[in-house]
């Protein structure tokens, strides 16, 4: 049985099976809405963790190529009457050739520079967002976007929406854990080691960064699609700089280089909102002290951290028990 | 108003702007240069400035200079607590790690700030009337002096401070070479507190003159802080000189850009700026050749 859980095909199957009982069980919308959102929060996370966590390269613009998604989607369908489908393609398309255009000058970036480079064109795109009122709405949003249909299925439903979105993200976990497992994904972690030592064993780096950017602005294209026709009504402020950095965030809690992390960091980020909302105001200052006291202590992130405490644990006690 | 009297007025403004740019760039200089750390939260020390002023200007009978002389030093406990409790245990040199925690810290401190002083935008009277004064078609309000008063002392200040000061040279020794400046007796945690200490004072004062002109919210920081960094890669990452440029040719673009073109788009250009910079030329107007510290 354990032997099982290892193979990463067992671990998704398994992962959907739970998945697929969740709607049979949970009928309360809210609660389902709420993990429609870790669905589409997952979906982002997973895109960005490959950049960061696998090729270690920062984005703190990510919110941006959301928006781009969401906002082709929202103006095709809403405005230009397109239907929904065809739409969520051109935005992927849209935001290919975007990522294109930032990425190939940016990645030849690292470190504070990456990390500027793209938080300036998260913020250029946001106020973009903001700016282009005759296009975008402006501040005070797009409204009308039409819900998604499987032929005649309108998919209005949070429980119909549920299977969707999780259908979208599960296929996007098993793509990406299939890219860790192959020579890209060992390509990547060797860009992340070093990136000369990387080049010198005969990996093309430039092209390899630029194309798993692309790969992780896909994913985000295609949440905010997801997102635009679930709750039909979008806003600039769903894509500012600070929900660059809960992306980052969930990356980071979820740990580096961990697909399932992943869903972990997803889950416990759009959780603790509704959780602390008890709290009022205080939230805000609960998310910064999380953020700085995970970072502080356990720096390859909250699931890395608690399997290097458990690790540890095991092997004192092994130590004590004396030699095997 | 005729075009080169409007040009004029956006130049003036674009100045007094670019002068708190230049004062933050400052900031982070300082502390890039002794610890090789970006602090993203270097725009909230420009907040807790001004909102900190507001405050004390509010429930006590002091004269403004006091109360201005008290911002500066709470703030300035501030940055050494930031020090002391973040970066210095994360012990780390990851950039993913130490702007994580930069800005969680950001968002922290903003968080408080709202709890302690609610969500409203404050203002203050001027230091010293509100006279506009008239000039080639312009006008020129006093506060904009006092800016660049502060600014000019703050830059002048600092300029002393390195190289005339024991202290200051020790930074610099630290600068260049924290394991030799170790080796040679200077106290390096000591200068990374003294870096930030220093940084918070000087954002601090930033915030407290220019509130005045922009009014001051829990939420200013971030913008302020992004744009002052902007002003730092413009000049050249880690160079004092290239700080202050940086800083005034970002007021200046922005105020020119915003007039001319879209005041919609005023950010936007800061970052345009931004990123034509780090595309062209990473190491900006001043800086090293090479960009390859990390």
């Amino acid at each position: 049985m354990i032997r099982f859980l290892k193979y990463k095909w067992f671990q998704v199957g398994g992962f959907g099976l739970l998945l697929a009982l969740v709607p049979l069980v949970v009928t309360n919308r809210y609660y389902l809405t709420v993990m429609i959102f870790i669905g589409i929060h997952t979906l982002l996370v997973v895109g960005l963790n490959l950049l960061m966590g696998y090729a270690g390269q920062i984005s703190l613009g990510h919110a941006a190529f959301f928006g781009l998604g969401a906002y082709t989607s929202g103006i095709l369908t809403a405005t230009y009457k397109l239907s929904p489908w065809p739409a969520m393609v051109m935005a992927v398309v849209l935001t290919v050739v975007v990522a294109l255009m930032v990425g190939v000058p940016a990645l030849k970036l690292t470190g504070y520079y990456l990390a500027m480079a793209t938080l300036g064109f998260g913020i250029i795109v946001y106020i973009c967002f903001k700016e282009l009122v005759w296009l975008t709405g402006g501040p005070s949003g797009l409204v009308g976007i039409p819900r998604l249909s499987i032929g005649n299925m309108v998919l209005d439903e949070p429980r119909t929406y549920f299977y969707l979105v999780w259908g979208i993200t599960l296929g996007a976990i098993a793509v990406s854990l299939n890219i860790v497992d192959s020579r890209v994904g060992r390509a990547l972690r060797a860009i992340h080691d070093s990136e000369p030592a990387a080049r010198a064993s005969g990996i093309y780096t430039a092209r390899l960064k630029i194309w798993v950017f692309v790969v992780s602005a896909i994913y985000a294209s295609v949440a905010g699609s997801l997102y635009a026709h679930f709750i039909t009504f979008i806003s600039p402020s769903s894509f500012d700089f600070m929900f660059s950095i809960k992306l980052v965030t969930m990356v980071v809690v979820g740990g580096m280089a961990s697909i399932w992390g992943a869903v972990f960091g997803a889950a416990t980020l759009t959780m603790l909102p509704e959780v602390l909302a008890v709290f009022h105001d205080f939230d805000i200052v609960i998310f910064g002290l999380i953020l700085m006291v995970v970072l502080i202590f356990m720096p390859q992130g909250l699931t890395r951290g608690a399997l290097d405490l458990w690790e540890k644990y095991r092997f004192r006690r092994g130590i004590a028990e004396g030699p095997i | 108003m005729d075009l080169s009297s409007q040009i004029l007025q956006y130049v003036i403004s674009g100045i007094t702007n670019g002068a708190i740019y230049a004062v933050i760039a400052l900031g982070f200089t300082i502390i890039y240069n002794s610890t090789e750390v970006i602090n993203f939260a270097q725009g909230e020390f420009v907040m807790l400035g001004g909102m900190a002023v507001i405050w004390l200007d509010g429930i006590s009978p002091l004269p403004l200079g006091f109360s201005f002389l008290l911002a500066v030093l709470a703030v300035t406990l501030v940055g050494i607590a930031l020090e002391r409790f973040t970066i210095r245990p994360a012990k780390s040199s990851n950039p993913i790690a130490l702007i994580i925690i930069t800005v969680g810290a950001s968002i922290f401190l903003r968080g408080v700030a709202m709890m302690f002083w609610g969500k409203d935008s404050l203002g203050l009277r001027p230091f010293t009337g509100s006279t506009p004064i008239h000039f080639g078609g312009a006008t020129l309000i006093p506060q904009s002096l006092w800016v660049l008063g502060v600014a000019v002392v703050v830059m002048a200040g600092l300029q002393f401070f390195y190289k005339r000061t024991i202290t200051g040279k020790a930074m610099r020794a630290c600068a260049f070479n924290r394991r030799a400046a170790g080796l040679v007796g200077i106290g390096v945690n000591r200068m990374v507190s003294v870096s930030f200490a220093l940084s918070a004072a000087i954002g601090a004062a930033a915030g407290i003159v220019i509130v005045p002109i922009t009014l001051c919210g829990y939420d200013v920081g971030i913008m302020l802080g992004l744009k002052g960094f902007c002003a730092a890669v413009l000049g050249g990452l880690g160079s004092s000189l290239g700080s202050i440029l940086g800083g005034f040719l970002l007021g200046v673009l922005e105020a020119l850009g915003a007039g001319l073109i879209s005041s919609g788009f005023k950010d936007a250009i800061a970052f345009f700026v931004l990123l034509l910079v780090l595309f062209i030329r990473p190491s900006g107007l001043l800086g090293a050749k090479e960009v390859k510290r990390f």
